[in-house]
């Protein structure tokens, strides 16, 4: 009968270890503030270079939006890489802590989404004219944030954390095959747009006086978005960990011990 | 693959037999396409040039007003239980529903697309072009919104949830939908290859999604 | 029929995670039946859901065994739960059929009208389901389980909004079902005289007995 209590215990193993709720409460506990001090001194940094770079000769100061909106953009795609990974992981293994990662990265990821919508627009209007001209790249934004908000809305439509965590973990999934599809459609649609300038096989095009300040930066944005994450996912462990108790408390009943642990998760 | 015809069947000859449903969703996209001028203002020159964009918009619409209902009923009357432990897969029993909402929704709608295409003073020798691009695509959007509809099941304002839902998954039907009809040198055939690789991609894969949904919504 | 028996291992039931039904186990060997009886919410719905494979189990597992071994039983049951299943457009042979025809991948007009005739419905066969009164639908599905053969029926509260005579013809089938060498579970407030051939056990909240 050794077999049959098995099905919901972890396996042991480095990664189960680590993705232990309270291994990882623990452990992000004590990284933590060292990531939060990390951040601001590359924001300290990376802010500095932007502003002491030199005025671009053809867009002028408007430039400086650029430190702001290539980090947020990039952000907004690896925010919705980390939501597919968590979801598929939770949908496989069922692990607690990887609906936990998804849910926590869902209104982070939207946020920088909007950021990159919001200084792309403001970019925009000196160079383009207009704040909103239906270009490519950040018509692929826009529609990043409406996958985004479909993934709020739909964990919020659903009561049950397990299965709102299912539902969104599904609906993550169809949504990241379908990114690169929308993505080609409107660039298909939309071919008047500038090309990729940071990264291209021949090297760099923007001036290194501009570079290294917008990679420092889009470092401090990374370690932004890992300290925001952590801190959401630990405060969302907290939220289950006080909903089971309340749970407990108001059914009056200790003997449900595999509750907590379900809970927990 | 019985018990998928018997599916199909039974759920056209309900379709058929209600036939609201599909009146509903007629009635939706002729009012929809019909609205548009009147926002716009009657410019023939101008609604002939934007007609394709109008009518895959309002077709869009429709499907996903339409979908809403696709396994609500049998969720609701017990079937949907019966359904899913007979020895049907829940993945054939997503595309078989899907492809029924194709039939009885889309069918019908790209039947009267002519004549929404006269409304709008659509050129004639564009609108058998509309309708390839039509018969090829929305047999995509069918699953797609069945995935959808299956997320949705049961869910509180789930009918308003799901166009946030899948509209976004729509875009690129809408792109080389419309886009075929541009007029650009090779834009026709080109696009109309691409949403055909889009609707076997959705028609492969959707299932898929909609049978973890579905399993989820039973729970 | 394949089914040999049918047993829970310490299995523990839950429902939206909370756990209704505590670790419990049983066997029901072929050509018996098990009776499911508590209060309302002592988890018998859950039970059946969990065995007929809806809901997830906390712990422990179901073993179905057949000429092929242990297996979780999928593709042996039939569950009725507390709705229908049924369509008030079709005729209700035609909702009979179609449920013939899905579980058994082929046309058998003689098990359709066998099964309506078993719950008294042939004489209403073309008429729509629609029309029907509530004892007359349920009636209708539950002649889903005549329609195909399928070794284990879970049956939740089958004989809701039957009356007397209909409630006869359910215990009928069943012990037909039964002599042939199937299985049932069935939740019930009712006593069914289904004679030796039925265990009965008791729900009780987070406890379970024989009785």
């Amino acid at each position: 009968m050794a077999d049959l209590t098995n099905t919901e215990t972890i396996r042991p193993g480095w990664f189960s270890t680590l993705a232990n709720p309270t291994t990882f409460m623990r452990l992000s506990g004590k990284v933590l503030p060292w990531l939060a001090v990390a951040t601001l001194v590359l924001f300290a940094v990376g802010l500095t270079g932007a502003f002491l770079a030199p005025p671009d000769y053809q867009q002028g100061e408007t430039v400086r939006i650029m430190f702001i909106h290539v980090p947020s953009a990039w952000l907004a795609m690896m925010s919705y890489t980390i939501i597919a990974i968590s979801s598929a992981g939770y949908l496989i293994w069922r692990h607690p802590l990887a609906d936990v990662s998804a849910k926590a990265a869902a209104p982070i990821g939207a946020t920088f989404t909007l950021v990159a919508l919001i200084t792309g627009s403001l970019w925009g209007k000196p160079m383009w004219g207009a704040y909103w001209v239906w270009d490519a790249r950040l018509t692929s934004v826009l529609i990043l944030f409406f996958l985004y908000l479909g993934l709020i809305a739909l964990r919020q439509a659903i009561d049950e954390p397990g299965r709102a965590g299912r539902a969104a973990a599904i609906l993550a999934l169809i949504g990241a095959v379908n990114i690169p599809i929308i993505k080609y459609s409107v660039n298909w649609w939309n071919t008047l747009h500038q090309p990729a300038s940071v990264i291209r096989a021949d090297g760099p095009t923007i001036h290194s006086s501009l570079l290294w300040p917008l990679l420092v930066m889009a470092i401090a944005f990374t370690l932004l978005f890992v300290v925001l994450h952590f801190k959401a996912m630990r405060a969302e462990i907290l939220r289950r960990r006080c909903d089971a108790l309340i749970a407990r408390h108001v059914r009056g009943d200790a003997a449900r011990a595999g509750t907590e642990e379900a809970a927990n998760a | 693959m019985n018990a998928f015809l018997a599916l199909l069947t039974r759920d056209l000859t309900l379709a058929l037999r209600q036939g609201s449903a599909i009146g509903t969703a007629l009635g939706f996209y002729l009012i929809a396409v019909s609205i548009i001028p009147l926002g716009l203002g009657p410019d023939l020159a101008l609604l002939s040039r934007i007609a394709p964009g109008i009518l895959w918009i309002s077709f869009l619409l429709s499907a996903v007003l339409s979908v809403d209902a696709l396994f609500q009923e049998d969720r609701d009357d017990g079937s949907l239980d019966a359904l899913a432990i007979g020895p049907l897969p829940s993945e054939l029993i997503a595309a078989s529903k899907s492809l029924a909402h194709w039939l009885t929704t889309c069918v019908p709608l790209i039947v009267v697309t002519p004549l929404a295409g006269l409304l709008l003073n659509m050129e004639l020798n564009a609108v058998p072009k509309l309708l390839a691009t039509l018969a090829v695509g929305t047999l995509g959007i069918s699953f797609v919104a069945g995935a959808g509809a299956a997320l949705t099941l049961g869910l509180r304002r789930g009918a308003l949830l799901l166009p946030l839902l899948i509209l976004p998954l729509f875009a690129p039907f809408l792109i080389f939908g419309v886009g075929a009809l541009s007029g650009a040198a090779g834009a026709f055939s080109q696009s109309i290859l691409l949403l055909g690789a889009l609707s076997l991609f959705s028609v492969a894969a959707m299932p898929f999604a909609a049978a973890l949904a579905l399993r989820l919504s039973l729970e | 029929m394949p089914v040999s028996s049918l047993a829970a291992l310490k299995l523990a039931c839950q429902r939206g995670g909370r756990i209704v039904v505590p670790a419990l186990s049983f066997k029901v060997e072929a050509g018996r039946a098990l009776i499911l009886r508590g209060p309302n919410g002592a988890g018998k719905t859950t039970l059946l859901r969990t065995i007929a494979g809806y809901l997830p189990a906390d712990s422990g597992r179901v073993i179905v065994s057949d000429d092929k071994g242990e297996g979780t039983g999928e593709g042996h049951f039939h569950y009725i739960g507390h709705t229908n299943g049924i369509k008030p457009r079709l005729s209700v042979i035609e909702n009979v059929s179609f449920w013939q025809r899905f579980y058994s991948g082929a046309d058998d007009a003689d098990a359709a009208e066998n099964a309506l005739d078993a719950f008294a419905l042939l004489d209403l066969a073309e008429y729509r389901a629609g029309h029907l009164s509530q004892g007359q639908a349920r009636r209708l599905g539950l002649a889903r389980l005549l329609a195909s053969k399928r070794s284990v029926w879970l049956l939740d509260e089958p004989s809701v909004s039957l009356d007397a005579a209909s409630t006869r013809r359910l215990e009928t089938a069943i012990r037909h079902h039964l002599a042939q060498g199937g299985i049932a579970l069935v939740s019930t407030h009712l006593d069914l005289a289904l004679g030796d051939a039925a265990t009965v056990l008791e729900l009780q909240h987070g406890r379970a007995f024989a009785a």
